[in-house]
Order: C-alpha cells, then sequence, then structure tokens
C-alpha cells in the first residue's frame, strides 16, 4: 500500500498466544497474598503463618516465568523478529517505566520534606496551623527529630546518622559504579567483549559493596544509635527513603549480573545491546535517587 | 461468560483466535483484550452498583433497617473503590485497547504480551479486594479515601490484603499506560502525525501520562500505611513527628488527577461522537489538545481542595482556591467547542449522540457545581455533605459512564459486524437519563441543607429526598441491565453493519471491515481520509 | 419521531421538575443563612455562585437545544463547514477568566476575615471522640476549668425503628455546649483518636478535628437559640451518631450557667470521697456503660469481635483488676479504646468498672471511687 510519508515501513511482530502472563499474574498474586497473610498473622502476634508456603509458591512461579518471559524476549531478539521499531518501543517502555519509578520515591520525599518544612513546625504550635503545642507540652521542633512528641510510643534516636563514615563510602562507591557501568557500555560500543565483562563485573560488585555497608549501617544503627523503625519520623524517613532505595540498588545489581552473565555467554552487539542499556539507565536512575538521599536525608538531615 | 457470546466471530480471518476459554486467557490481541477489559468493567459496575443499591436500599427511609452501620461504611468503601478502580479505569483502557491502534493504523499494541498481564491481573486484584468482605473482621470501611488514622488504627486485618489489591491495581495500570503511550509515539502509521490523531487517542495519550506519573504515589501512599500498620512507623502519627494531614496530601495529589483520569478519555470519546452526528468537522482542533494538556497540567497543582476544612495556613487555602478555579477556563473551552460543533451541523440523534449529548449537558452541570466546591470559604459548608456527592456523582455517572455507555453503542457494530437494537438503545437512554437526574439532582438539596455522607441514617427533615434518590436509583441501575440485554443482542447477530457504519464518520477504524478483522494494519494503511480523522 | 422525542423530552423534564418541587420548602433545600456575620457572607457567596452557574448554564444548555431544534438533519438543513474561528475562541477563554477573578476577590476576602482568630474573649477546646464531643472550657486556673462530654441521646428504639421518632431525631445530645453571645469565642479543634470534623451549620464552621493538632475557629453569634450540627469526617461505625448541638444564651444566663457547672463540680468531689455501696455502684455503672461503653462494648457485654472486644467471661473484666483499671484510664493506643480518665469522673469509673465485672454473669471484684481518686491524683 502506498503511504505518505518516505519512512520506510518495517513488519512489526505482534507475537501470538502467550502462556507467561497469566502465569505472571498467579505469581504475583500468591506473592502478595501470601506477604498478606504473614503480615497478618504477625501483627496478631501468631508464630507461624501459612502465608510464608503461600509467598514461596508464588515467588518462585512469579521468579521461574519472569525468568522465561526475558528468555523468550531474547531468543525472538536473537532469531531476529524484532524490528528496529520493536527496539523503539523498548526504549520507550523502559524510559516510562523509570518516570514512574521516580513519582514512586518522589511520594516518600516529598514526605520528608512536607514533615521537615512543614509539620514538626506544626506540632511545636508555629507556623500558622494552630497551637497545637497545647498538646505536647515541651515539645520543640528540631531536625534530626529525636525527641518525639510521644515518646513512649515513639522512643526517638539518642543520635542522627551523620553523612561522614558509611554513607560517604556508599556515595562513592555508587558514583564510581555509574562510572563504571558506562565504560562497560563503551566497550559493548568499541566491539571490546573483555572491556565489557571487566567493568560489568566491576560495577556488579560495587553494588554488591554498597549493600554490605548499609547492611553494616543499618547495625551500627539500631544497635548504637537506637535509630530505628519505631523512632518516630525521623526513623520513619531515613528507613522508608534508605530502604526502598537500597531495594532498588538489589534489583538493579541482580539486573546487571544478569547482564553480565549474557556479556560472558557473548551477548549484546554495538547495535544491539537494550537489555543491557536498561540495565544501565536503571542502575544511573539509582544513582540519581541516592545523591538525592544523600543530601537531604544524610547532609541536611544530620 | 465472553468466550462463549464471542466465539463465532472473527474467526474466519488469516491469524484468526485459538478456539476455547484459552483463547482470552492467552491471548495477545489487542481486541480480545479490549473486549476482556470491557467485560470485566462491566461485572464490576454490577457489583460496585450492588453495593450502592445496599447504600441507597439503606437510605431509603431513615432509621437502620437493612444493614448495621459498619457494614454501611463497607458498603459505601467498596462501592467507591470498586467504581473507581474496577468500572470506569478499566473501561476506558479496554476502550483505549480497542481503538487506539485502530485509530492510528498500528497493527497492534506495542507490547502485546505486557498488555495480556496488565488486564489477567485484574480479575486476581479485584478477587482479593472483593472477598475482604466475607474475612473476619469485615472489609475496608474507612471510605475509598482510606484516611488516617482511621484505615491504620482502627482498620480490619483485612486492610492489608486491601492495600495489596491496590498495589496490584497500580501495577496494571501503569503496564498499560506503558502499553498505550508507547503504542501512541511508536506505532502510529507513518505519516500520520501527532496533530492529526483523533482526539481520542490524544486524550488517552495525555490519560496515560497522568497514570504514569500518579499511580506510584498511591502506591507510596499505601506502602506507608503497611508500615504505619505493621512495622510502628510514625507517617500519619503526631506522636512520633508525623501528620495525619500528610496522608490526606500524598492521597489528593494521587487522587485529584485520578478524577481527571476518568474524565479526559471521555472527552475523547464525546470529541468522536459530536462531530460524527452533528456531520461537520470537531469545532477547534488543536484547542482541545491544547486545553485537555492544560487540565492535565492543572490536575497536578490542585489537589488540596479536597482538604479545605483540615486547616491548612490561610495562604495554602487561598493558592488551592484559585488554582483550582483556573481549571473551568480549559474545560470552558471544550464545552464551546462540542457547542460549537454541533452549531449548524445537520444533527441526527442516534443513541450514541442521545448519551453524548447528555454527557456534555449534565456534566457541565457537574463541573459548576464543582465549581462552587472550588469556592474556599462556602467548602466549608459543603465539605463532606451529600453536595458533593451529587458533584461527582454528576461527573462521574452521567460523565464517565455515559460516556462509556456513548462509547460502546457507536463502536458497537465496528466490533461486532451488527447493528445494534436502535430502539432499545433509545429506550436504555431514556430510562438511564431520567433515573440519574432522579438519582443525584435531589441529592444537591439534602447536601444544602446538611446532610453528611457516609452515613447509614439521618434526621428526619432528609426523608423525602432520599426516598426520591433512592427510587432513581432503583430505576437507574435496573436499566443496566438492558444494557446487558442489548450488548448481548447484539453481540450475538442483528443487521450487518457497513464499514462506514455512521454517515458522518471519519477516521481510520471506519475504513475497515465490520466487524474488524482479527488483525488489522499488517501493513500500513492509505492515509488519504485521515485528514477526516480528527474531525 | 420528532413529535415522539419532544414528548419524551417533555415527561423527562416534568418528571425531574416533579422530583425537586414537590417538596417546595425552599429553605429547606438551600444552604443556612445561618446567625453569624460569617455564615451570612458564605451564604451570600454561595448565591452569588448559584446564579453564575444558572446564568452560564441557561447559556450553554439553551444554545445545545436552539442547535437541537434547528440544526438536525431531519429538517433538511446542509452542515456548516466551519471548524476554527480565533476570535470567538480568545473571547470564551478571557471571559470566564473575568468572571473568575470577580469571584475570586469575595471569597478572599471572606476567608481571609475566618482566619483571623486573634482578640478572642474566651476560648473552648473541643476535642471530638469516638463518637461524642468533649468540651472544654479553657481558664488560666485550672481548677476552675470545666470540661463535659457531649454524646447523643437518640434511644436505640428510635433508630431501629422500635418507636416513633422525636423531631430532633439523631440531634439530641445529653449535654449542649452552651456559650454566650455577641462574644468573640474562640474553639481549639482537636481529637483524641482518629480524625473528626466539627460543623456548625448555622454558624458556617467546620473544621477538621485532627489527632495531635489543634485547629482554631472562632465566631460571634447574634441570635439566642439551639443549633445542631454534626460530624463530617467519616470516623467509624458510629460517625452518623455523633451530632453537635450549640446552645447560644444571653450573657447573663451564661454567667448562671457557668456558676452552676462549677458547683457541680464541687459536688462530685464529695460524692467521690464516700464509701460506696454495691448497689450503688451498680445502678451509676449501668447508667455509665450504657452512655460511654455501650456503643462499641454493646449493651449485652459481648461487643463485635474482632473490632470491638466481648468483655463476658474472659479477657480483663474478670482479669486482675489493675489491668482493667489500666485499659480504662489509659485506653489501649492504636485502637478504639480511649483513655477515659479525662472524660468520667472517678465515681463514674469506678461504677462503670464494676459493672463491669459483676454484670453478664461476669464474677469479679469490685472496687471504690476512693481508690480510683488516688490513682488519678497520683498519675
Ligand atoms: C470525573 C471526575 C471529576 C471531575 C471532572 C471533577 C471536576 C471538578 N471538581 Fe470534583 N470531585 C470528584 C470528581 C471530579 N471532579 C470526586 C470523585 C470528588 C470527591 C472525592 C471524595 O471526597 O470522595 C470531587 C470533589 C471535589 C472537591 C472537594 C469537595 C469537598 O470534598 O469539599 C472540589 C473542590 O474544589 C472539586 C472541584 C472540582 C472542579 C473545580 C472541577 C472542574 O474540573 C470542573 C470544570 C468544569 C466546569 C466549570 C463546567 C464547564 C465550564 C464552562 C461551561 C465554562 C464557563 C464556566 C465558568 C467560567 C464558571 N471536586
Ligand atoms: C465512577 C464511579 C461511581 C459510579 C458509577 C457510582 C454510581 C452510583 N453511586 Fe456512587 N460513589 C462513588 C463513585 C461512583 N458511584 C464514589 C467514589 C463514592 C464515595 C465513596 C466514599 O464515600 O468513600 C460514592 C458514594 C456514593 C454514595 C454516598 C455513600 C455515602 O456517603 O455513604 C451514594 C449514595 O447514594 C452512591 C450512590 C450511587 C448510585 C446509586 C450509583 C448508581 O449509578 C449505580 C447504578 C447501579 C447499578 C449499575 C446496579 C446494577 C445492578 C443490578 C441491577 C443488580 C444486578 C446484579 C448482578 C447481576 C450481580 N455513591
Ligand atoms: C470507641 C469504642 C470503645 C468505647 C466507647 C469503649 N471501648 Fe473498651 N475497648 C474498645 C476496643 C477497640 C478494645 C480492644 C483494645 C485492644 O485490646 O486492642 C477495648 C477493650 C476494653 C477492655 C479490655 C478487654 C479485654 O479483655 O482485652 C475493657 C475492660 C474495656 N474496653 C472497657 C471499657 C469501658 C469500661 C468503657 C466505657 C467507659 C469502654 N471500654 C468504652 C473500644 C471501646
Ligand atoms: Cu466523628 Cu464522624
Ligand atoms: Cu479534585
Amino acid at each position: 500500500m502506498s503511504t505518505t510519508s518516505n519512512e520506510a515501513y518495517e513488519p512489526y511482530y505482534v507475537p501470538e498466544q502467550s502462556k507467561l502472563p497469566i502465569f505472571a499474574s498467579i505469581g504475583i498474586f500468591l506473592t502478595v497474598y501470601g506477604m498478606g497473610n504473614i503480615l497478618i498473622d504477625m501483627s496478631a502476634g501468631e508464630d507461624h503463618s501459612l502465608g510464608i508456603w503461600i509467598l514461596m509458591t508464588g515467588g518462585l512461579v512469579l521468579g521461574f516465568t519472569l525468568f522465561t518471559w526475558f528468555s523468550t524476549v531474547i531468543k525472538e531478539n536473537h532469531a531476529k523478529m524484532y524490528s528496529a521499531q520493536m527496539n523503539r518501543s523498548f526504549v520507550w517502555g523502559m524510559s516510562w517505566f523509570i518516570l514512574s519509578e521516580v513519582f514512586f520515591f518522589a511520594a516518600f520525599f516529598g514526605a520528608l520534606f512536607y514533615v521537615r518544612m512543614f509539620s514538626i513546625d506544626w506540632i511545636a504550635g508555629e507556623g500558622g496551623r494552630g497551637p497545637s503545642d497545647m498538646l505536647w507540652p515541651g515539645f520543640e521542633a528540631a531536625w534530626p527529630l529525636l525527641n518525639t512528641p510521644d515518646m513512649e510510643r515513639f522512643p526517638g534516636a539518642h543520635t542522627s546518622m551523620g553523612w561522614f563514615g558509611l554513607p560517604l563510602v556508599n556515595t562513592i562507591l555508587l558514583v564510581a559504579s555509574s562510572f563504571t557501568v558506562n565504560i562497560a557500555h563503551h566497550g559493548i560500543k568499541e566491539g571490546n567483549r573483555q572491556k565489557l565483562v571487566l567493568w560489568l563485573a566491576i560495577t556488579v560488585a560495587l553494588g554488591i559493596a554498597f549493600l554490605i555497608c548499609q547492611v553494616l549501617e543499618y547495625q551500627h544503627a539500631y544497635d548504637e544509635l537506637g535509630l530505628t523503625l519505631n523512632a518516630g519520623i525521623y526513623g520513619t524517613t531515613f528507613y522508608m527513603l534508605t530502604g526502598f532505595h537500597g531495594a532498588h540498588v538489589t534489583l538493579g545489581t541482580f539486573m546487571l549480573a544478569v547482564m553480565l552473565g549474557r556479556a560472558i555467554k557473548g551477548h549484546f552487539r554495538d547495535d544491539d545491546c537494550f537489555g543491557f542499556e536498561a540495565a544501565a539507565w536503571y542502575w544511573h536512575f539509582v544513582d540519581v535517587v541516592w545523591i538525592g538521599l544523600f543530601v537531604f536525608v544524610y547532609i541536611l538531615g544530620s | 461468560m465472553s468466550a462463549v457470546i464471542e466465539e463465532h466471530h472473527h474467526d474466519d480471518h488469516h491469524h484468526g483466535p485459538a478456539k476455547g476459554i484459552m483463547r482470552w486467557v492467552f491471548t495477545t490481541n489487542h481486541k480480545d483484550i479490549g473486549t476482556l477489559y470491557l467485560w470485566f468493567s462491566f461485572a464490576m459496575f454490577l457489583l460496585g452498583g450492588s453495593f450502592a443499591l445496599v447504600i441507597r436500599a439503606e437510605l431509603f427511609q431513615p432509621g437502620l433497617q437493612i444493614v448495621e452501620p459498619e457494614f454501611f461504611n463497607q458498603m459505601t468503601t467498596m462501592h467507591g473503590l470498586i467504581m473507581v478502580f474496577g468500572a470506569v479505569m478499566p473501561a476506558f483502557v479496554g476502550l483505549a485497547n480497542w481503538l487506539v491502534p485502530m485509530m492510528i493504523g498500528a497493527p497492534d499494541m506495542a507490547l502485546p504480551r505486557m498488555n495480556n498481564y496488565s488486564f489477567w491481573i485484574l480479575p486476581f486484584a479485584f478477587t482479593m479486594l472483593a472477598s475482604t468482605l466475607l474475612m473476619e473482621g469485615g472489609g475496608p470501611n474507612f471510605g475509598w479515601t482510606f484516611y488516617a488514622p482511621l484505615s491504620t488504627e482502627q482498620g480490619p486485618p483485612s486492610t492489608t490484603f486491601f492495600i495489596f489489591a491496590v498495589h496490584l491495581m497500580g501495577i496494571s495500570s501503569i503496564m498499560g499506560s506503558i502499553n498505550v503511550i508507547v503504542t501512541i509515539l511508536n506505532l502510529r502509521a507513518p505519516g500520520l502525525t501527532l496533530m492529526q490523531m483523533p482526539l481520542f487517542v490524544w486524550t488517552w495519550l495525555i490519560t496515560a501520562f497522568l497514570l504514569i506519573a500518579v499511580m506510584p504515589v498511591l502506591a507510596g501512599v499505601v506502602t506507608m500505611m503497611l508500615m504505619d500498620i505493621h512495622f510502628g512507623t510514625a507517617f500519619f502519627n503526631a506522636g512520633g513527628g508525623g501528620d495525619p494531614v500528610l496522608f490526606q496530601h500524598v492521597f489528593w495529589f494521587f487522587g485529584h488527577p485520578e478524577v481527571y483520569i476518568m474524565i479526559l478519555p471521555a472527552f475523547g470519546v464525546v470529541s468522536a461522537i459530536i462531530p460524527t452526528f452533528a456531520r461537520k468537522r470537531l469545532f477547534g482542533y488543536a484547542s482541545m489538545v491544547y486545553a485537555t494538556s492544560s487540565i492535565a497540567f492543572l490536575s497536578f497543582i490542585v489537589w488540596a481542595h479536597h482538604m479545605f476544612t483540615v486547616g491548612m495556613p490561610l495562604a495554602g487555602e487561598l493558592y488551592f482556591m484559585y488554582a483550582t478555579m483556573l481549571i473551568a477556563i480549559p474545560t470552558g473551552v471544550k464545552v464551546f467547542n462540542w457547542v460549537a460543533t454541533m452549531w449548524q451541523g445537520a444533527m441526527t440523534f442516534e443513541t450514541p449522540m442521545l448519551f453524548a449529548i447528555a454527557f456534555v449537558i449534565l456534566f457541565t452541570i457537574g463541573g459548576l457545581s464543582g465549581l462552587m466546591l472550588a469556592i474556599g470559604p462556602a467548602d466549608f459548608q459543603y465539605h463532606d455533605t451529600y453536595f458533593v456527592v451529587a458533584h461527582f456523582h454528576y461527573v462521574l455517572v452521567p460523565g464517565s459512564v455515559f460516556s462509556i455507555m456513548a462509547a460502546v453503542y457507536y463502536w458497537l457494530p465496528k466490533w461486532t459486524g451488527n447493528m445494534y437494537d436502535e430502539a432499545l438503545g433509545k429506550l436504555h437512554f431514556w430510562l438511564s437519563f431520567v433515573g440519574i437526574n432522579v438519582l443525584f439532582f435531589p441529592q444537591h438539596f439534602v447536601g444544602l441543607a446538611g446532610m453528611p455522607r457516609r452515613v447509614p441514617d439521618y434526621n428526619l427533615q432528609f426523608a423525602d429526598y432520599n426516598m426520591v434518590s433512592s427510587v432513581g436509583a432503583f430505576l437507574f441501575g435496573f436499566s443496566q441491565l438492558l444494557f446487558l440485554f442489548i450488548v448481548i443482542k447484539c453481540v450475538r447477530g442483528g443487521v450487518k453493519a457497513t464499514d462506514q457504519v455512521w454517515e458522518g464518520a471519519h477516521g481510520l477504524e471506519w475504513t475497515i471491515p465490520s466487524p474488524a478483522p482479527y488483525h488489522t494494519f499488517t501493513t500500513p494503511p492509505d492515509l488519504k481520509d485521515i485528514s477526516e480523522a480528527h474531525g | 419521531m420528532d413529535k415522539a422525542k419532544r414528548c419524551k423530552w417533555l415527561i423527562a423534564l416534568s418528571l425531574l421538575m416533579s422530583s425537586s418541587l414537590a417538596f417546595a420548602d425552599w429553605s429547606a433545600l438551600n444552604m443556612r443563612q445561618g446567625v453569624t456575620e460569617i455564615s451570612q457572607e458564605v451564604y451570600g457567596l454561595h448565591m452569588i455562585m448559584f446564579w453564575v452557574c444558572v446564568v452560564i448554564g441557561v447559556l450553554v444548555f439553551g444554545t445545545m437545544i436552539i442547535s437541537m431544534l434547528m440544526h438536525r438533519k431531519s429538517l433538511g438543513v446542509k452542515p456548516a463547514t466551519f471548524h476554527d474561528n480565533t476570535t470567538i475562541e480568545i473571547a470564551w477563554t478571557i471571559v470566564p477568566i473575568i468572571i473568575l477573578v470577580v469571584l475570586a476577590i469575595p471569597a478572599t476576602t471572606t476567608l481571609t476575615k475566618m482566619y483571623d482568630t486573634g482578640d478572642t474573649e474566651m476560648d473552648i477546646e473541643v476535642r471530638g471522640l469516638q463518637w461524642k464531643w468533649q468540651y472544654t472550657y479553657l481558664n488560666d486556673d485550672p481548677s476552675k476549668e470545666i470540661s463535659f462530654i457531649s454524646s447523643m441521646i437518640t434511644p436505640q428504639e428510635e433508630i431501629y425503628n422500635r418507636a416513633p421518632k422525636r423531631e430532633n431525631y439523631l440531634l439530641d445530645v445529653d449535654n449542649e455546649l452552651v456559650i454566650p453571645i455577641d462574644t468573640r469565642i474562640r474553639f481549639l479543634i482537636t481529637s483524641g483518636d482518629v480524625i473528626h470534623s466539627w460543623w456548625v451549620p448555622d454558624f458556617a464552621l467546620k473544621k477538621d478535628a485532627i489527632p495531635g493538632f489543634i485547629h482554631e475557629l472562632w465566631t460571634i453569634v447574634d441570635t439566642p437559640g439551639t443549633y445542631r450540627g454534626k460530624c463530617t469526617e467519616l470516623c467509624g461505625p458510629y460517625h452518623g451518631f455523633m451530632p453537635v448541638v450549640v446552645r447560644a444564651v444571653e450573657k447573663d444566663e451564661y454567667a448562671a450557667w457557668l456558676l452552676e457547672q462549677q458547683a457541680e463540680a464541687e459536688k462530685v468531689f464529695e460524692i467521690v470521697g464516700k464509701q460506696w455501696s454495691e448497689e450503688e455502684l451498680m445502678v451509676e455503672g449501668e447508667e455509665v456503660y450504657l452512655r460511654a461503653c455501650a456503643s462499641c462494648h454493646q449493651v449485652n457485654g459481648r461487643g463485635l469481635p474482632p473490632a470491638f472486644p466481648s468483655l463476658v467471661g474472659q479477657g480483663l473484666a474478670v482479669g486482675p483488676i489493675e489491668d482493667h483499671i489500666d485499659i480504662v484510664l489509659n485506653g489501649k493506643p492504636g485502637s478504639a479504646m480511649q483513655s477515659f480518665s479525662k472524660q468520667l469522673n472517678a465515681a463514674e469509673i469506678a461504677a462503670v468498672i464494676t459493672y463491669e465485672r459483676k454484670s453478664w454473669g461476669n464474677q469479679a471484684e469490685s472496687v471504690q471511687p476512693k481508690e480510683i481518686f488516688e490513682m488519678l491524683e497520683a498519675q
């Protein structure tokens, strides 16, 4: 058929039926259903929960399905079933996904700003929302908030988490890893597989190192600083922000590790390395979030 | 149900669908998935509607007669949640699935397997959500807005399942919107520019963006709840330095754009139908696009108009009042454009057109009452009364829901190859139109006179209007069974539809046969008709 | 076909009209004008908005209806071909902007006034509790503070349709909030559990009661009278049964009322000091239980598990008495069980605890008001 445009037409691959999504749906459903059961039983004070088994089943189904799913996509790609247009779909898809992640973090950063700039002042009776300090005699607004209004229920932390030390080390690790993953990317572009594998491996190692440091940091916070999830809003925002970030680092590291495996197997060419790039973008995103955390949670928060 | 009904269509085309129920489970075809979404949404509409009927039955008279207050609250909550997340949103995603690829000449959605995944998560999520009603302690009972600390400190144990159900819906919506955006940006037929796309595609492009931006925020806020409930964090507890109002800010940052998510595609539908039956191009296509974008932008910066009474400082109050009022301007542009499209047209009034015209009138009524709500000091009197309930049902039911019905009547011949029964369609319209007004108009009055929302019982002065309203509810509710009947009848057979179906219809979807072949535009279409597509 | 359609329009319209006009008492259909300067202003704003909307509606719908009547294919018209007109599009963007600016001005003035809470002559703390209001007349000298609970007294029989409903069905409380007229009063709104919202339509006052925060409102009431409102924020199952009743009285009447309240507070002091017999405790206890506890734990003591535990033959009500006293005095944070130490006096607390321990087949020891009083003092 004629077209009014000079863009060349490429056939778009539309897969036939697929069993993958339904299994992924079942998997994700069992996963959250199991988690729900565990949490409810936990809060009801029960020692054992059937939820663990449901969660494990769900996790396995989901994990196995996703593995098959991604393998299928890779196979289809290697079978040259995808056009450049198809690749653009993946690129767009990943970019919009990352945008949605940005908004997820925005909600938690927003909560942090709101608390710091408004609500603790309001509790202390300042700033135009009424004399709430009448309810909390002696409460003083400060950040980090070590003395909570209700110390019995939220027993504050003794000390805040400084930015020097582990957090700084972690910043260096993550920033460095953004560079190393970039070098690995150059490796692909130059067709230098050795460079790719080496620098990607270093990146993964940096990611793991970051996670280890974070575990150490959490231990330190719990054992020595009294900084816990239950320590009031400072502990709350601290753990929720760094915790979700940590979860994303874990996922990112896992993705990069998979890419490392694929790189060793000989995947990726200079014009065909979307899987790698997606993982790398994700990694950069995680890195940027950390910079935000480092500034707002650590430096300005201690 | 849909498997049985749909089976004898479509199959005689190349790459025809597989047979049996597994066709629907494994499908990657945008039309199949669109059908699934639409049927699912209708089922949820009936479920959420039956909850509404429980509410209206209890409110038929003062006093408690049918349900206990505790259960009443569960009904209100589940009604709101199921209608919003189960009925309206999936219906629009279903329409997007069916129409976007056909309107832009794409072979399918950009990521077909993920498309199937987006759908199939939903039945699980809603089964989990609905089943909370049967659990010990009952289902969510804190309103669809689930304000903390009622939800975090006093919610039933099943709140945790509610939270995870919301997570699942969020995942589904985000994947669905990514698919829509990527399809529109990447799969347009060669030569089809953005400013040539039909408005339905435009509105969905913007809606999908809104979804990607705010569904994660919803996920964030339920996650904060989850932490407060199970892990002792203090987001929403002043004792730990948090603030219950923080919940409302985060929720409404999602919640306000959410209401536009439920109306923008409706604008798109109406912008397709009115020109067809007025036999005249859409007036002001470009300004429609800009207006839609402005509404989307404004929707991010007005959220706290739901919170005028929470005790924000004066500056905040004023800012949110002004910003909210601004939304009337682009919305007005849209309304005026539709009116101008009708002006000096050559109109006929088939069922889709009737629904579309009712949409314009009744949505405007709802929008104008919205504007009254936007006036901060006046909202102190309106807030959390039935006046608000009347406002949002006017924009949601004769707004979003009517537009969905208009869309179904309008495109049904294209989907099934058969004309629906016009006489029955008109009957359905008139029953709905009368029912909806009898149902919701009196709620303005009881609201102004002081009846709070979310109450199972009320004082005697409101008795008359509540009775009228309940009668309207049952009239409107049962009329929808007629809709079901009409759709099933049309799917099973009827007068064969032509390709163009409607005399004044323009656009790519009307160039292909009716019913639309299982696969369309495996090669790009001829665009000579496209200049007509947007008007 | 045309005629039939016009006919349907008529039917639809008349149905609509009849639904709204059948009960044509307009004052009951509109916002209340109220009895304060602010409430009148708000009513004015509401009416301006209303008429602006009506005019816009008439214009827009009128145009549509003309169009629907005249520009129909059945009349043989040919559709016009215009689809753009920059002038008119600019016009219908600008005109609404002007309308909105004009509307925003009085709204801003009124809102600013509402937020000006300075120069008040007396302060009343309003505390929302599930499902009642606690009013405290603040005083620099705490011993002169008066505090009482105001809960709905509409009996269950009326709610469950076993008795005819009285005039102020759902709007009657045991203790009304009494305020003097012509006095600038500041209300400090807060909550002891979940969010409530304190609303008196006749004063155009509505503010959410947020646990842990205090919000301010102010009013000057011109006319004496009894003004009724409701809690307007969903606060649990009995949210619909949480009326607000304010009685505005002349200043001297208020002063007399105040003295009476203070005298009553003295009396309580004596009552607490004396030794109570078991019957006395049980009689008083039942009264308190029905008033303060039965909405959750139910008249038969069996509660509504799991939300509200049963007190019959299990748990604290038959366990160690210290724990029982503790939960009633201090509540259980994070649950609906609230602290009653400020809502009930020592005699009432002792009575209700005794009542719970000796009713529905429970057989446990009783407690004397004096003991509770000492515990309260020690806190
Ligand atoms: C589809 C959904 C939808 C839509 C489109 C809207 C549209 C609008 N809404 Fe509504 N709203 C809801 C759904 C929606 N709303 C819901 C669900 C709630 C309650 C949530 C809950 O609490 O449970 C709510 C609540 C709500 C409130 C909070 C009330 C309260 O709780 O106290 C407010 C306050 O400002 C508001 C305002 C508006 C405004 C200004 C618009 C505007 O967009 C309307 C614009 C349209 C017009 C104005 C009409 C057409 C314009 C013209 C003809 C031009 C000329 C007009 C002028 C110049 C005046 N809405
Ligand atoms: C798009 C959203 C949407 C839609 C379509 C509706 C539709 C309806 N809604 Fe509403 N509603 C909300 C969104 C919606 N609603 C929201 C968000 C709230 C706020 C919740 C909250 O406060 O938290 C609300 C609250 C709400 C209230 C206030 C409750 C309260 O404050 O306590 C009422 C009361 O009248 C009501 C009534 C109705 C009615 C009668 C309909 C009718 O249109 C329904 C029509 C009925 C049917 C479609 C039933 C058809 C079914 C049958 C005939 C039976 C057959 C059954 C089977 C086959 C299973 N709704
Ligand atoms: C607003 C609802 C509500 C009201 C009113 C209420 N309670 Fe409770 N009560 C509860 C809830 C909820 C619990 C469960 C607390 C928990 O353990 O989580 C409870 C627990 C108790 C218990 C402990 C039960 C057990 O065995 O664990 C006692 C005793 C009790 N209440 C006494 C009273 C008395 C006396 C009053 C009135 C003066 C009263 N309650 C009023 C909600 C209420
Ligand atoms: Cu208290 Cu509603
Ligand atoms: Cu809004």
